[in-house]
């Protein structure tokens, strides 16, 4: 801890518990196994190094294995908080604040819907499609074939939720929309969660 | 005055978010020329222009915002704007921050904007622009004439507003959805301005003060997160909650959270009883054996110190500080003349009234976080999709219990959306509930008789010299086993119910719920009898009591003159002390429960998930997947059970004080047993139980079994009569009478005659009456509101409703994306037009042929099945056809920028697609 702390300068710590919905010592341990995520000799400047995304998908809670994955959303995840120029989704620790404060507990369920958003909406056109749904459809159900819906199944399961939360009834889902029905929910702060 | 008018105006422009930049340009320079007038005598205005010059640079950073804005909404867009941002970036690095370069490049940017911008903005924007001009000369006018002082207040004013303006940016900046890069740029910049700025506010005396107090909140709110830093490094056992939340989800952690939260309550109560009852005594009091009360007696004195005594609770144990019987009834103890009878009194009335705080308050709390209310099932199928996936999974088991309970709850919703209940034979479901439900009342009759047995034969062992263990233990062990045996059984027979899920698990729930408080109560009733018997026991042995120790003082007279040795305090016959009777079957109650529930989990998961895993290995069938398996964690269960574990806490804490601190030790214990029992050897429930709705009811639980507790302790204080040589109100009437005595002898009289007063049933009864009309009259308004709150609903939902029937009809307005679409490069349409394709195949089922949506409206009106739920969507039909286009019906729709749907086979529609596209689609 000590060690770590050392690190990474006070008065960043300080502007980074100014920007995000962390505390200090939430900071310090993303730190901490950010810089684990890192060969040993770029750990001296794990503010300025990125992580590439197979590194990244290590932690626990995005971890996938050959078989079975933890999150589907995993590289969704690293997709939308990335700030990669060259599109690798590798993460900075910036960045890697940015997730952990939006998972975090106190952010606000604004914020977590928009960034929700941004995370079911698979080709990243600003609306949720029915081919986003079906992907994010095929996300919840895993991977397993007996476990996927029939397509009679998934079409009425897309009309549904459209016939729900479209309001404007142009077959797709846009983030008004999407907030005005996630606003609603009971779970999705409590669900929507990462910590480490 | 205009100054301060201009500066209003443009916050307001900023907020909506119009661009002024014409406008900027035309002030900056009006200002600068006010400069070179008064350059010599103020010092202090350069730095307002350059706070305004800041103020510019603000509102390019508004305009930022505005883009990140629309950045959320079209992610397509937000490639350009963000290569926009570079270039921006790489400008910056370039002029090296020159203020007229930037301002040229931000008024290029602008204007590039601008002509994206719709029309109609334009045109508000140029009125506004005409103002400003106006506005400008004007104030500018108006600024030459006035005299300094007058003008520089009111640009500090503005000044502090600003910083004001940037300190709130400063603090909500975390709510806003930008890159860390851009918060942290934007937040250096705001502090700066803050840092720069706050120090030239005020004057004179007023600067000192200023600046102080300005240090003083930021030392303040550096206090503040440093506390909160610090509090929740003290919440205990976050890590390990976190840790079994990372495996199981947010519901198994729930329980966890409920533990913990008991844990904090049982502490408190630890608290006051300890610290106001038990150390007083022991410090203060008198010491043991010095009196009868505090003495073990001869007969027992051999055996006391025996551990199969102490186990029952007997021998030493039952003459000390942890039972109610130990307390003298001294009124006031030791040299601090602390009045323990009315300390104890107190404490026991306190740790009801703690308890119910403390739920109610909690209670309140979650209601007001589930104001958000779920009870509207509007979204079943968007929820289902959107919220389900609990991201603080990270064990891949856990993931596929996951997938498989989504999948089987969007199967569910699917069936149950498709065929509306079609019972068959519904004679024999009514048949196999009523014969279920006769079954279930069966076993509660039988086990709460079976506890009544049970109890009144303890009481004839307890009479008997030579009881084995079985026999002294009786109670305890039936109780447990019923407790462990009713439930599963019950879940067998609700199979024959053949309920939703949901509902049977509430069923099951308030079954256990009966059978526990039945047998609590069984329990009361039978030890009641006990108490009563003891009672009439008590009258002769005050009897014998007295004619011995009369006796013996008789025979020492006779034998001696000198004044005679006080009789041995053990050879005192006593009386049965009802009292410290019930403490003691209560916490050997509560130690049983312990015992079973932890052997329960060694046993029931711990070995059967060794024997399961192990065994696996050379066995015939797949014991992991097969009968065995490994055992759920059981949320509701062990909800239940911690919720009745507190519940005999509550009743046995005024009769046993040492009881709570028992308690303690047990969620201590519990917490660590269960985590890692949880992490070792559970898989999570296979039932989705949702965390949010469930914890309110366990408080319900929780409330309704306080005051299940509350009444027999309350009926016992009320209307028995305590015993005559134990317990802290021996010698009184009634345990009440404490109170009464204290007011008499330790306060001034009039506290007496008002008390007096108090207490007449004059002033008592108007008082419950006053009270009741009160509930009356809040239950009322509260109806009232719920009234208002549905209609409200209702009103928002037909709002809805009519918005989506407008909506259907106006497709005719996506000409205008049409147009755009067509300029798009290629790659949109190609991506545009699989869109199209999922549009016609969501309308297969109702239609064969691919038509737009208008058609498909009017299909849909005509189709069967549209009778549903669809039948409200639905607008008439000549409204499809004349609606005429109105922009301005886009007013009541909260997002009205941002219509982008899929392209359609709209005709084209002159006037409206004009202008560049508002952003090239990276090919």
């Amino acid at each position: 801890m000590g060690g770590s702390s050392s690190l990474l300068p006070q008065e960043a710590l300080g502007e980074y518990q100014e920007l995000t919905f962390l505390n200090k010592q939430e900071i310090l341990l993303a730190y901490k196994r950010f810089s684990e995520l890192l060969p040993r000799e770029q750990r001296e400047n794990a503010c300025s190094v990125r992580v590439p995304k197979s590194q990244i998908l290590t932690l626990p809670e995005l971890r996938p294995s050959p078989s079975r994955q933890a999150n589907p959303f995993q590289h969704r995840i690293c997709h939308v908080f990335s700030t990669s120029e060259d599109g690798d989704d590798s993460m900075s620790f910036e960045d890697f604040l940015d997730m952990l404060s939006v998972f975090s507990d106190a952010a606000t369920s604004d914020i977590k819907s928009r960034y929700a958003f941004r995370i079911f909406d698979f080709d990243d056109d600003g609306v949720l499609d029915g081919k986003d749904l079906e992907k994010l459809v095929n996300c919840l159900t895993g991977q397993g074939e007996e476990a996927r819906l029939s397509s009679i199944e998934m079409e009425q399961l897309i009309r549904n939720v459209l016939e729900e939360s479209d309001i404007d009834k142009d077959g797709t889902i846009n983030l008004s929309e999407f907030q005005h029905v996630i606003s609603r929910s009971p779970d999705f702060v409590s669900s929507f969660k990462i910590v480490l | 005055m205009g100054k301060r008018k201009k500066c209003k105006l443009r916050d307001i422009m900023e907020d909506v978010g119009i661009e002024i930049d014409g406008q900027v340009e035309s002030d900056s320079e009006s200002e600068e020329d006010e400069v070179k007038d008064k350059r010599s005598k103020k010092q202090t205005r350069r730095e307002i222009v350059r706070a305004n010059r800041l103020e510019r640079k603000k509102s390019q950073k508004n305009k930022e915002e505005n883009e990140s804005k629309e950045e959320e909404n079209c992610p397509q867009q937000s490639r350009a704007s963000r290569r926009k941002n570079h270039r921006m970036k790489r400008n910056d690095g370039k002029k090296g921050g020159g203020e007229r370069d930037k301002k040229a490049s931000s008024k290029d940017e602008k204007e590039s904007e601008n002509k994206e911008k719709k029309t109609n903005m334009k045109g508000k924007e140029e009125e506004n622009k005409q103002k400003k001009g106006r506005k400008n000369s004007a104030s500018s006018n108006s600024s030459n004439s006035s005299d300094e002082e007058s003008l520089s207040e009111e640009e500090l004013a503005m000044l502090m507003e600003e910083v004001e303006q940037k300190k709130k940016l400063i603090s909500t900046m975390r709510n806003k959805p930008w890159r860390m890069m851009k918060k942290l740029s934007v937040l250096r910049e705001a502090q700066a301005f803050v840092e720069k700025f706050e120090g030239a506010l005020g004057k004179g005396k007023g600067k000192k003060l200023y600046a102080y107090k300005m240090m003083m909140a930021k030392k303040w709110v550096k206090f503040k997160r440093d506390f909160d830093n610090f509090k929740t490094q003290c919440i205990p056992w976050e890590m390990k909650i976190k840790e079994v939340e990372s495996h199981f989800g947010s519901s198994v952690a729930s329980y966890f959270i409920f533990l913990r939260w008991m844990y904090g309550v049982n502490l408190v109560l630890f608290g006051l009883i300890f610290g106001l009852v038990i150390i007083p005594e022991v410090l203060m009091g008198m010491p043991y054996g010095s009196m009868p009360r505090k003495t073990v007696p001869r007969a027992e004195q051999a055996t006391a110190m025996d551990f199969s005594v102490l186990w029952d609770f007997e021998g030493y144990i039952k003459y000390s500080a942890l039972f109610y019987g130990y307390y003298n009834n001294q009124r006031t103890i030791g040299w601090l003349k602390y009045r323990l009878p009315m300390a104890y009194f107190m404490v026991g009335i306190s740790v009801f009234g703690y308890s119910l705080m403390v739920v109610i308050r909690s209670m309140a709390r979650n209601a007001n976080e589930s104001t958000a209310d779920g009870d509207d099932d509007n979204f079943v199928f968007s929820w289902k999709m959107f919220t389900s996936w609990d991201y603080l999974i990270g064990n891949p088991e856990t993931a596929d219990n996951k997938f498989a309970s989504i999948t089987t709850s969007f199967k569910e919703s699917i069936v149950d959306e498709q065929e509306s209940n079609k019972d068959e034979n519904i004679h024999l479901r009514r048949f196999l509930r009523v014969l279920a439900n006769v079954l279930i009342i069966c076993c509660l009759c039988g086990s709460g008789y079976l506890i009544y047995f049970v109890v009144k034969r303890s009481q004839t062992f307890s009479k008997m010299q030579n009881a084995g263990w079985y026999e002294r233990n009786e109670v305890e062990i039936v109780m447990s086993l019923l407790g462990m045996f009713c439930p599963p059984l019950f879940e067998t027979i609700a199979t024959l119910e053949n309920y939703h899920p949901r509902i049977g698990l509430k069923w099951q729930l308030g079954r256990i719920f009966a059978l526990f408080l039945g047998n609590l109560y069984t329990f009361l009733l039978a030890l009641m009898d006990d108490v009563n018997e003891k009672l009439a026991e008590e009258d002769v042995v005050k009897n014998i009591t007295r004619w011995t120790l009369f006796g013996h003082y008789n025979s020492s007279m006779e034998n001696s003159t000198a004044t005679p040795a006080p009789l041995d305090p053990a050879d005192v016959p006593r009386g049965p002390c009802w009292e410290t009777t019930v403490g003691i079957e209560i916490v050997r109650l509560t130690v049983s429960d312990i015992l079973v529930t932890f052997v329960t989990i060694l046993v029931g998961d711990f070995i059967r998930a060794c024997f399961v895993r192990f065994m696996n290995y050379c066995w015939c069938w797949d014991l992991e997947a097969g009968f065995p398996s490994y055992a759920e964690f059981d949320i509701s269960g062990n909800v239940l059970g911690l919720v009745f574990n507190q519940g005999m806490i509550w009743m046995g804490s005024f009769y046993a004080p040492g009881l709570v601190g028992i308690n303690v030790l047990r969620l201590l214990t519990s917490m660590y047993f269960q985590c890692w029992a949880v992490m070792s050897s559970n898989v999570p429930h296979a039932r989705v139980f949702k965390a949010s709705k469930s914890n309110n009811f366990y408080m319900g639980l929780l409330l309704l079994i306080l005051f299940l507790s509350l009444l027999p302790v309350a009926y016992t204080i009320m209307s028995l009569p305590p015993s005559f040589d134990c317990g802290p109100f021996s010698g009184k009437k009634r345990m009440y009478d404490v109170i009464q005595e204290t007011i008499e002898l330790d306060f001034p009289l009039f506290v007496a005659k008002i008390f007096g007063y108090v207490a007449n049933p004059g002033l008592i009864i108007p008082a419950i009456l006053l009270m009741v009309l009160a509930i009356y009259y809040l239950n009322a308004v509260s109806e009232a509101y719920q009234r208002a709150n549905a209609e409200l609903k209702k009103k928002m939902q037909l709002q809805r409703e009519e918005e989506k029937n407008k909506r259907n009809n106006k497709a005719s307005t996506n000409s205008m994306m049409q147009d755009l679409e067509d300029l798009l490069a290629p790659s949109t349409k190609s991506e545009s037009s699989p869109k199209q394709a999922e549009d016609k195949k969501k309308d297969s089922p109702n239609q064969a042929s691919p038509v737009g949506k208008q058609e498909k409206a009017e299909v849909l009106n005509s189709s069967p099945i549209a009778a549903g739920r669809r039948a409200a969507f639905i607008p008439p039909p000549h409204v499809l056809v004349t609606r005429p286009l109105t922009p301005g019906t886009w007013a009541p729709y909260p997002q009205p920028r941002q219509p982008w749907p899929g392209g359609r086979p709209m005709g084209p529609f002159p006037g409206r697609g004009r202008g560049q596209p508002r952003y090239i689609h990276p090919v």
